[in-house]
This record gives structure tokens, sequence and C-alpha cells, in this order.
């Protein structure tokens, strides 16, 4: 709509007609208080505290319900306006039991700090407060009802927000009450969004609740390490007998990607870094063929030793690079992936390395090879008017992306399009499903083209498509779909991958036959300038290095954050006695196997980016630390050093390599890093990076990957940063390996190797699943 | 059946039929009922909305909207289906009204509202009736069948082109459904709460479509605005108050009941003739003139006060739903309060915070003030905290409930100073602390 103006405490603001006073006076740095105005959710008008003046109008006005128009007038901040935001403060005090000494909230409270504004420091009252006891409504959510202002952002969020409606409002007057629809318990996702969203601390979250106080915690922005979406998650951090503790996870901070949002799996799911079953010391096998633990030094010497052994010994058939194989992670950073490939690369002198491919990127790239500009951000989902969703699972597999079409459609009235051989909850929000066999998906385009359906007409009456499918698309499957929607014309596509950062796995060269941004290694380009060595013969799958190790030609296995014992199904006596070097988080199936374990430390111990599934590149940002591990990163680079190697060439530090990192990389002694950068500088010293900082090669992936000139000031600000493929040209790709693609189809309270080590999430699956039995049962 | 009482100075035009069985359709339209109607049908609607407007009746329901300009207000044209929406649910204490019309003339009701669908374009019709009106549900809904079956509502009502159905709904017991779009949610199956406005219910009402919503009182005079003519109408009332209106006189008065009298009457007339004074000679104190939500009045603020919406507006209270409550002298003001402020408390529904919290706080302190245990300082934190409910909450519930509670303090503090320092109530038979 057309701009209008209007005066606010006398200033003139402009703003598109229709827009509420309340939103129109914040993005004008006016503030106006308020407790149930939260926006994108529908409007209360409840609570009273955004009255205004308005000229010519008798009453007060609520702001949040005010619409702007040509010369109006309003005064926000008057004697009389403060009055009536006292008085309603007064009346809500009047029963709050005010025990913000033990309050979870206290610190952190909305009504605590319009009271402190406001100063309703007198009690008016004598009587008795309303009281209830406090109620657990599920492992995840509690309620105190006595602090319970009633602002009913927590119903809608609930409702609206999720689609869940599992709250509700009880009785009326002084005795309405929220309460759970289930009766006693909440049967939902366990989001943890009315936590989130309740204004004070009358929800409080089980894993966090009476744990300690908000000021005594860091709270450091960085990504969630459990699925494709990459959520911004606030982490809070304590001080703790052995380092720092991670304490809480939630989304504090609402500048991420993920707006407003975070699921279970992001508020719950952080407690894995405080497991027991921890990897604290590198372990080594012993004479007596255990692992024992041991120092770093010990550790390092010996597997770099070996590493050494095997990659100069060009007489056996167990020597050289080609008997070493490397399998990386999708959970480690894109620095660290990069590192991983120009270890194997440049160091091992091989292109065995893959990683453990849940997605079809390859083809991905493949198919949108040549096209710019077809790659949809994750942020357009909540933006686009149409979208197409070919198979996958949203709620279930990427809670963002089901929460922004969700949003999108509430407030947008996007036109949602749903294909799937089963019934998904997103058809809640759809204009139109269409149900497909299982195996009916490569038909999808051909039932889309012949218009015979009512699904078909509107999907093809769409000016602009923005088509999202799931790992249901591979291979030709999948090039035929992008072909398709090429030919179509205003289409933009996003593939649907699990892990934290699957994608930037693919993107960072974790494939036998592709370097960093999908350059083909025979083809190496700027590569082979820099890269010293590197062999220009297609590596090995993981398939083909594990097919190796039983034919007895692998010498050496370095396995980083994977665990291919399991996904893979690997038998310990095909390995045929091949050297194995496995850095992880916990003891797995492959670590059994491995005769040198280095303890690694979590994706929130650690500084870098990650890639999520629609190629936006986000910050990680180090919350804590967790003793006795190191980040992959420091491993490998001090794994590189005990083989003799010049670290130099592989992380390029000190003077003349990389311009400062911002202080980013230091975590929580960033302030003081930058302070002595900043005298350092003063004085005509350069300040220098330390070899084991990830953000050292970050400048080498900007330089080198072509789709990674990114942003760094956005970047660097914690915002996200889109990517993507596409400039390779289609001939110098070879094959896509589509076939050795294996989903992980993680859930809500799932999450590969980490969720099980999550105590929290384990009690909410637990909690689910009974709630399914009861259901299935009555 | 309520014993109906009369009085000459009455202009019986919405009562003619009371206590002529014309609850019975036959007798209905022996006694000229839906002649009305057919008037209307064959007139069309611009000549209906007109004779309203002409007719200057505003609307019953307390707040005096003019109706003819109501109805005009609804959109010709509307891609969702239009309403009328009859608001039968008449919960105010004092008021008593619509439960006569609904017993005694139930289909001036749906004839009221199948002219106002004539007028605005509507093809459906719901009667709300307060959940407490259950008996009267029963009449009303033979009353729609009877209509459905003589051919009046349906298809081709009185064999022309135009089509209306009624549909009956019984609430469940809450005074804030009374509030329009309040009623609207409830009707929708939906918890009681006022809707934000804008939009106004002709805009977007009922299920969404353009509704026009209309007091039981006001629907069941539109056959008789018809029937008389607007201008007929509009001289029997005041200046800008047109027709009569059904005074509920109850309190200490000799001869309660449903008066039809004109707009305008005197209230002094009213209390002292029509209603043979105060019960057994006593002084009146004071007069609540519009139901429990309006301002409390003074005898010497009645001395010639004329009972129309602007009249009683100017003397500082309102008009309201035509609930005059006559208080003789042995009564004590701050019970008064107690009460009517636990009706409100008991009522608010909790949607916001000045009324919710309000309210529950004022019962409370009143309680405990009757009973003794007040202070100086809590006449002045009734007073405060009233005046801070009113205007500032969501519907017009807070208000109702801050309204006269202000007028109580204001017009008899001595009555509450009298209460302070543990001194027994001066008029009273009570007390004991409420357990709150």
């Amino acid at each position: 709509m057309a701009d209008v103006t209007f005066t606010v405490d006398g200033k003139k603001l402009m703003a598109p007609a229709g827009t509420l006073l309340i939103d129109a006076c914040r993005k004008a740095g006016i503030e106006i208080p308020a407790f149930c105005y939260y926006p994108g959710l529908s409007l209360q008008a409840a609570c009273r505290m955004c009255v205004v003046r308005q000229e010519k109008v008798p009453k007060l006005q609520t702001a949040c319900t005010t619409t702007v128009a040509e010369g109006q007038v309003f005064v926000t901040e008057s004697p009389e306006i403060a009055q009536a935001r006292k008085a309603t403060i007064q009346l809500l005090l009047g029963n709050h039991p005010l025990d913000c000494p033990v309050c979870d909230a206290g610190g952190e409270c909305e009504l605590q700090d319009m009271t402190f504004k406001y100063g309703a420091g007198e009690s008016l009252y004598v009587e008795a407060k309303q009281h209830r006891e406090e109620q657990q409504w599920s492992p995840a959510v509690y309620f105190d009802r006595p602090r319970c202002i009633l602002c009913y952002r927590c119903v809608r969020m609930c409702g609206e927000g999720m689609d869940v409606y599992a709250l509700g409002i009880q009785n009326r007057g002084v005795t309405s009450v929220i309460a759970p629809n289930g009766g006693d318990h909440l049967d939902c996702e366990q989001c943890g969004m009315c936590i989130d969203a309740c204004p004070v601390g009358a929800l409080t979250s089980g894993s966090y609740r009476y744990k300690t106080r908000p000021w005594e915690m860091n709270h450091v922005s960085t990504v969630c390490t459990h699925c494709g979406d990459g959520c911004k998650v606030t982490l809070g951090v304590k001080q703790s007998n052995d380092g720092t503790e991670i304490v809480r996870a939630d989304n504090r901070d609402k500048s991420g990607i993920n707006g407003d949002f975070l699921c279970a799996k992001g508020r719950f799911g952080f407690d894995f870094v405080e497991s027991s079953e921890r990897l604290t010391k590198p372990l080594v096998r012993n004479a007596a063929g255990k692992l024992e633990p041991t120092t770093w030094e010990h550790a390092l010497r010996v597997a770099g030793t070996k590493l050494k052994e095997i990659r100069d010994n060009q007489s056996g058939k167990t020597g050289g690079g080609d008997a070493i194989g490397v399998i990386g992670s999708n959970r480690t950073t894109n620095e660290e992936n990069y590192l991983l490939q120009k270890f194997a690369r440049t160091v091992l002198g091989t292109n065995n390395i893959d990683h453990d491919r849940s997605t079809d990127y390859v083809s991905f790239v493949q198919a949108l090879a040549g096209h710019e500009g077809k790659i949809a951000t994750l942020r357009e989902t909540a933006s686009a008017p149409a979208i197409l969703l070919i198979g996958g699972n949203p709620t279930e597999e990427h809670p963002l992306l089901a929460w922004n079409l969700r949003t999108n459609v509430r407030l947008n009235h996007a036109r949602l399009y749903v294909v799937n051989h089963e019934t998904i909850k997103l058809e809640r929000q759809a204009k139109a499903a269409q149900g497909v066999p299982p195996n009916g998906y490569k038909d999808v385009t051909t039932l889309l083209d012949q218009q015979q359906s009512e699904f078909a007409k509107a999907v093809m009456a769409e000016d602009s498509l923005l088509i999202i499918f799931g790992q249901e698309f591979r291979g030709a499957q999948l090039k035929s779909l992008v072909a398709w929607g090429l030919n179509r014309g205003n289409v933009r596509f996003a593939y649907l991958g699990d892990h934290s950062n699957s994608r930037g796995a693919a993107d960072m060269g974790l494939l036998p036959d592709l370097l960093p941004g999908y350059v083909p290694v025979g083809e190496a380009g700027a590569f082979a300038q820099e890269y010293s060595g590197l062999p220009v013969k297609a590596g090995k799958s993981q398939a083909q290095i594990f097919d190796a190790a039983r034919e007895g030609k692998l010498g050496a296995l370095l396995v980083v954050g994977a665990n291919p014992a399991k996904r893979a199904g690997v038998d310990p006596a095909n390995l045929n006695g091949a050297f194995v070097i496995v850095l992880d988080l916990f003891p797995t199936e492959t670590t059994a196997l491995a005769d040198v374990v280095f303890p690694a430390a979590s994706l929130y111990e650690k500084t870098g980016t990650v890639t999520n599934t629609f190629g936006d590149v986000q910050l990680v940002k180090k919350a804590a630390d967790h003793a006795g591990t190191k980040p992959d990163f420091e491993i490998l680079v001090r794994l590189a050093g005990s083989m003799g190697v010049d670290v130099k060439t592989l992380v390029p530090f000190g003077k003349g390599g990389a311009v400062g990192d911002f202080g980013q990389s230091r975590g929580a002694q960033a302030g003081e890093a930058d302070r002595h950068a900043v005298w350092l500088t003063a004085n005509g010293l350069e300040p220098k990076v330390s070899p084991f900082d990830p953000l050292a090669v970050l400048d080498e992936i900007e330089r080198l990957v072509p789709a990674y000139k990114l942003d760094r000031l956005n970047l660097f600000a914690g915002n996200d940063v889109s990517t993507e493929p596409g400039f390779v040209p289609v001939s110098a790709i070879a094959s896509a390996g589509s076939e050795m693609i294996a989903p992980a189809h993680d859930g809500l309270f799932t999450s590969g190797e980490l969720g099980r080590h999550s105590a929290y999430l384990s009690e909410l699956n637990q909690y689910e699943s009974r709630e399914l039995a009861e259901t299935a049962a009555d | 059946m309520p014993r109906l009482v009369s009085h000459p100075d009455e202009v019986k035009i919405v009562t003619k039929r009371f206590g002529m069985g014309a609850a019975n359709i036959d007798k209905y339209m022996e006694l000229g009922g839906y002649e009305s109607l057919k008037k209307c049908i064959a007139e069309g609607p611009e000549w209906v909305i007109n004779e309203m407007k002409s007719s200057g009746l505003r609307g019953r329901g307390g707040a005096g909207f003019p109706t003819g300009l109501k109805w005009s207000f609804v959109p010709k044209q509307s891609a969702k289906p239009k309403y009328v929406l009859v608001n039968g649910d008449e919960s105010e204490p004092g008021t008593c009204k619509d439960h006569l019309i609904f017993l005694h003339d139930p289909h001036a009701v749906i004839e009221g509202t199948m002219i106002a669908g004539l007028a605005i374009g509507a093809k459906t019709g719901f009667i709300y009736l307060r959940g407490e009106y259950r008996y009267l549900l029963e009449i009303t809904e033979k009353a729609v069948a009877d209509a459905y079956e003589k051919g009046i509502l349906g298809k081709n009502v009185l064999g022309s082109d135009f089509e209306f159905n009624v549909i009956t709904q019984s609430g469940a017991g809450a005074y804030e459904v009374g509030e329009e779009s309040a009623l609207m949610e409830s009707l929708e199956g939906k918890r009681g709460v006022p809707r934000i406005k804008p939009p106004f219910p002709a805009v977007v009402g009922l299920y969404g479509g353009p509704t026009v919503i209309n007091n039981a009182e006001t629907i069941a005079s539109v056959p008789h605005v018809i029937s008389m003519g607007g201008a007929a109408y509009a001289a029997v009332g005041s200046e800008r108050n047109g027709g009569t209106r059904l005074f509920g006189l109850s309190g200490h008065v000799e001869r309660p009941g449903i008066y039809e009298l004109p707009m305008g009457y005197n209230l002094k007339k009213m209390i002292y003739e029509v209603g043979g004074g105060v019960r057994g000679g006593r002084k009146l104190k004071a007069v609540v003139p519009g139901g429990s939500s309006t301002p409390v009045l003074l005898p010497e603020e009645i001395e010639n006060l004329g009972m129309d919406f602007d009249q009683v507006g100017k003397a500082g209270s309102m008009l309201g739903s035509g609930g005059v409550v006559v208080i003789d002298d042995q009564t004590c003001m701050v019970e008064f309060a107690l009460r009517t402020i636990s009706f409100y408390a008991h009522e608010s529904c909790g949607w916001c915070i000045p009324c919710r919290e309000g309210t529950d706080w004022l019962k409370k302190s009143l309680t405990r003030f009757h009973a003794g245990f007040g202070t100086e300082k809590d006449i002045d934190n009734i007073q405060y905290l009233a005046e801070n409910m009113m205007g500032r909450t969501f519907c017009p519930l807070g208000d109702a409930a801050a309204m006269p509670t202000i007028g109580f303090v204001k017009k008899f503090r001595k009555e509450f100073e009298d209460h302070l320092n543990g001194k027994p109530c001066p008029f009273a038979k009570h007390v004991e602390l409420a357990v709150v």
C-alpha cells in the first residue's frame, strides 16, 4: 500500500497505509510496551499496555490494533499514558506471586522490565492472591499458573505458529487459566516455542528450570548441529569445574535465519555435549590389543608416524597414497571439511576421500550447472508466493522449513502444493495435495504437464514456483525434475538434505572425484597450482575404500566425525589390519575398530562456518569448552605436524598469510584477543593468526571455491549468507554416485549419532512414543 | 406466566399483543401479524431502510445506535452471505424486557428479523437466546416451526421470491456474550470473547459475513414501525429518540414490572406514578436508571429527567437497557456496590487485564470494606482502581463495572466512611467476612 505520513510524539513518520501503529513506531525506534502483541501472531489487544493517545479520539487506543492513516497524530508517552500502564501493571502484580528471586525468568522477564520502567512499586491490596499449584505438562514444559499474565502468546504460538493447538484457555474472569487441551498434559511436538514466547516465568523448560540465573550465563549465538536447516541457537554457557557448561539452548537471539522458531532438537538436544560418555582422552591400541588412554603427544606421534610410513612406502600393496582412505563428516565445519580434503590430497596424496552421503547434492549441482540464480535460500521459503513441495516431510525432518511454509501461508496467503507418497502434516496448509505411489515421483512432472487434475492445473497456473523436493529425488529422477522446472521458467529450487553440514561436506569436496566447489580432480584449475602433488585420478568412494580393505589393499583409514562401521555395516575382519584413526565425540562402532582415537570437540565448542541444505552459510561461534577435547581442525593440523609437514602449506597463517579474523574464532576470549590485536596494529606489528584458527582457511575457501564468495561483514555479524553452486560446466562432472545416497531421515527427536547421547531428547522421544501408544490403544 | 402490569400512561406498541396468546401463529396473524412483512416485500429494501431511518428507532440494547443507519452500513454486494442476528442474551441485572417479548410475542421477533433480512439482503437470521432462557427457546422454536409450516419462513416467503431462514441458538450462561462480537464468537462455537473492532459486524460479522446484530426489543419494534409508518412511530417519542421503550421498574417500588412508555418519559413520574412510589412510603435514596452498569442518580438529579438516551446521558448516566432500579433509604450503598461488582467480577470473561484483575480486586476490597475492615485509603484505592479501568478495557464490560463503582464512591462517600475502623454496617443484618 502507499505510504502515509503521520505524527508520533511530534515526529513525522512514514509507513505503508494500514501498518499497525506499534510496528511503525518500533521501526522508527519508538518503543511501545506490550505483553500480548507478538509480531506475526494474531492480534489480541488484551494486555492494554500499548495504549496511546490519538488526536480527536476520546479513549486511549491500543497501538497493536490501530492502523496508520494519513495525517493521524499520536502521543505515545505522556503522564496519562504512563499512568494507564502503571495501573495495568499494578493490577497484574496484584495476583503475581513476585517470586522473582527463584523464578527462572528473573532477569529476563518482560513484567520485571515494565514494572521497572513504569514504577508500580507500591502494593495496593491486602487480600490473598489467586494461587494454583505448579503443573508439569510434559518432560519439556512446566506451568506456574500464578506467574502467568494471560497474554495468550503461548496459545497462539502453539496454534497458529506450530499448527499443533495443544493449548487453550479454561474458566473465565480472574480464574481464567492457560491449560493443555489434552487435560493435564501436552499432546504436542515438544518444540518449547510456548516457553520461548512466554514473557514471564509461567512456562519453564524442563531442561533448564532452577539451574542458574540468566546473568550468570554467557549467551552465545551459534548454529544448531542437529539438522540441515541450520537454525541459529543461543547457548547459555556457565563456568563449571572443568571449563564451561552449556546449561540452556533457546532462541533468545531472534536475528537468525529461523526468526522466532526453534524446534525440540535445537532447544533440548544440546545436552549431548555434557554426556558422560564423551571421549575426553586420546586412545591408542596397546600391545594387548586394547584401546588405552594416552597423551595427545603420544597419540599424534603414533598416528602421524604410521600415516607417514604407509604413504611413503611405495613398494608394498598397502603403500602409497592410494592405500589410504579418508571418510569425512557431515556435521563438521566447512573449514574442517576443506582442511580434511586438502590434507588427504596434499599430505596423504590420495583422492580416496568420501563422506556418509545422505543427499545427492552432486546430481543437484549437475542439474543446475550453468544456471545461476536458481537456488532458493531458506528465507525465501517464508516469502515465496507459490511453493511446490514434492516428497519429504518437513514437519518431522526440517522443522524450520515447515514453520516458514506455515507462516508464509498464514501471513502472506502463499499457495502451497504438496505431492507426497504419504499424508504429511503440511497438507493442512496446502491449497492442494496430490498423492503418488512411493515409486511414483518420477511421474510427477508428466502428471503436472498433462494438467488433467485440479491440482496440476492450479500448479501450472502459477506464475512463479519454488520447488522444494526431498531425498526421494536422486540421480536421473532429480535431474529430470530440475530440467522440467528450468524449462518451465520462473522457478527456484531447494533440495532437502539431513545433517547440519551435509551440504558443506559436498561443497567442500569430501568426494573422491570432486574438489571443493564440485571442481573435477582431473580439471583442477586453480587448485592445481595451489595443491602441490594433487593426484589427478579420481579416488575411491566409501564403498570402494572398504572393498579395497577387504582385498587387503588398504593400509590406513582416517575417519572424521562419522560412523561407517554402523552406517555402511563394516565387518571388522574385512579391514584386514588397516590402521584406523578416528576423530569423534563419542565411542562408536567405528572407534571400536580404531587403532588411534582422538576426542573431538562438538560444533558448540568450535568456530567456523556451516552450510545448510539451502546453501546458506552461517558462522559457528565457539560457546563452550569441553575439557580434553580439541576441534577436528586443530587435530588435523597437529596430525599433519606430526607427519613432519610444514603446516603453513596447509593453513596459511602468520605474517603474510591471512588477515585478522575479527576475534570471533576465540569465543569467550575474543574481547581480549581483539584488544591485543588493536594494540599490535597500533604499534605497527601484524597480529598473528594461529595455525589452529579455522577462519584462516576461510580466505582460501573464498579464493578457490567458486560459489563461496562470501559477504564477510554479514557472515561475521551472525547473518546467513547464501551461496549457490552451478558455475561448473555440466560436461566436467562425471558420475554423481547417486546410488551411494542413504538418507538418515532423522525425526523431531532423533539426530544422527549425536541425538542418541542427549538425555532430554531421549526423554522426549520416550514420552512421545508412550503418547502414541496410548492413543493407539484408545 | 409472570404477572403483566399496566398503567394508563403506557403507549402499547411493542406490548400491544402481550397477554393475547400471540405466541400462537394464527392468533398472531389474526392480530395483524406478518402484515408488515408483506408490505416490506412489496415496497422493497430501500423503502424499509428509509422508514427505519425516519422512525428514529435507536438500539434498545443500551448503546442507542440508530437502527436504520446501522442497516444502511451493510454493503449491498458481498461475496460472503449476509446475516441478521438477534441478540436475546438479556443478562444485565435489572433488565427483563426481552423475556416478555419472547414469552408473549415471539412472532414479532421473527417478523422483525425477516424485515431486517429483506432490508440488508440476508437469507439467514439467527435468534440467540440467553442460556438461562431455555424455556423461552422452546416457545421460540415452536414459533419458528409454525412459521415454516405456514410458508412464512423458507424458500418463497409468502409466495414471493424472498427466501429467509431462521435458526435459534441458546447461550451457555455468559453475560459477556451480550456484547455483539462475543455473541458471534459464541454462536460460531468458540469461547465467548469479544472481537477486535474494526472491522465492525456490518462489514465482517458472523462467519465473516456482513451482519446486522440488533437487540430483541429493537427487532420486535420493527414490524410496528412499519405498520405505523416511521414518522408516526418517531412522533411517539422525544427528540431524536423515536417510539417507546420497555422500562423494567424494579427494586424498592410499589408496583414493579415492565411498562411500555414513550421515550423521554419523566423518571420521577415513572417511579412515583407508574410504579406507585417507593415501597412502604420510604424515602428515595437513589436510582439506577438503565441496568446495573449505569451510574447511580440521586433524587435531586431526576427531578426533570426525561428517559431518553440524550437526556440521561446529559445527567451523567446512561439509559442503557431501560432497567430502572429504585433504591430506598434503608439500603447500604456499600453493599449495593459490592453486589454490583460481584456480578461483574463473576461475568468478566478474563480476556483483558484491567477488567479481569480490576473487577476481582474491587470485589475483594469491597467485601473486606463492607465487613468493616476497611481503611481510609481503601476508599481512594477503590475509586483509583475503578477510574483506571474506565476506558482501558477491551470491551465495555470493564466500563460497566467501573462506571457504577465510581458513581457509588463519589456520591456516597459518607456511607463508605461510616464503614471504617471496624464500625458495623449502619444498615444491616449481614456481616461476615467473606472468604475470597
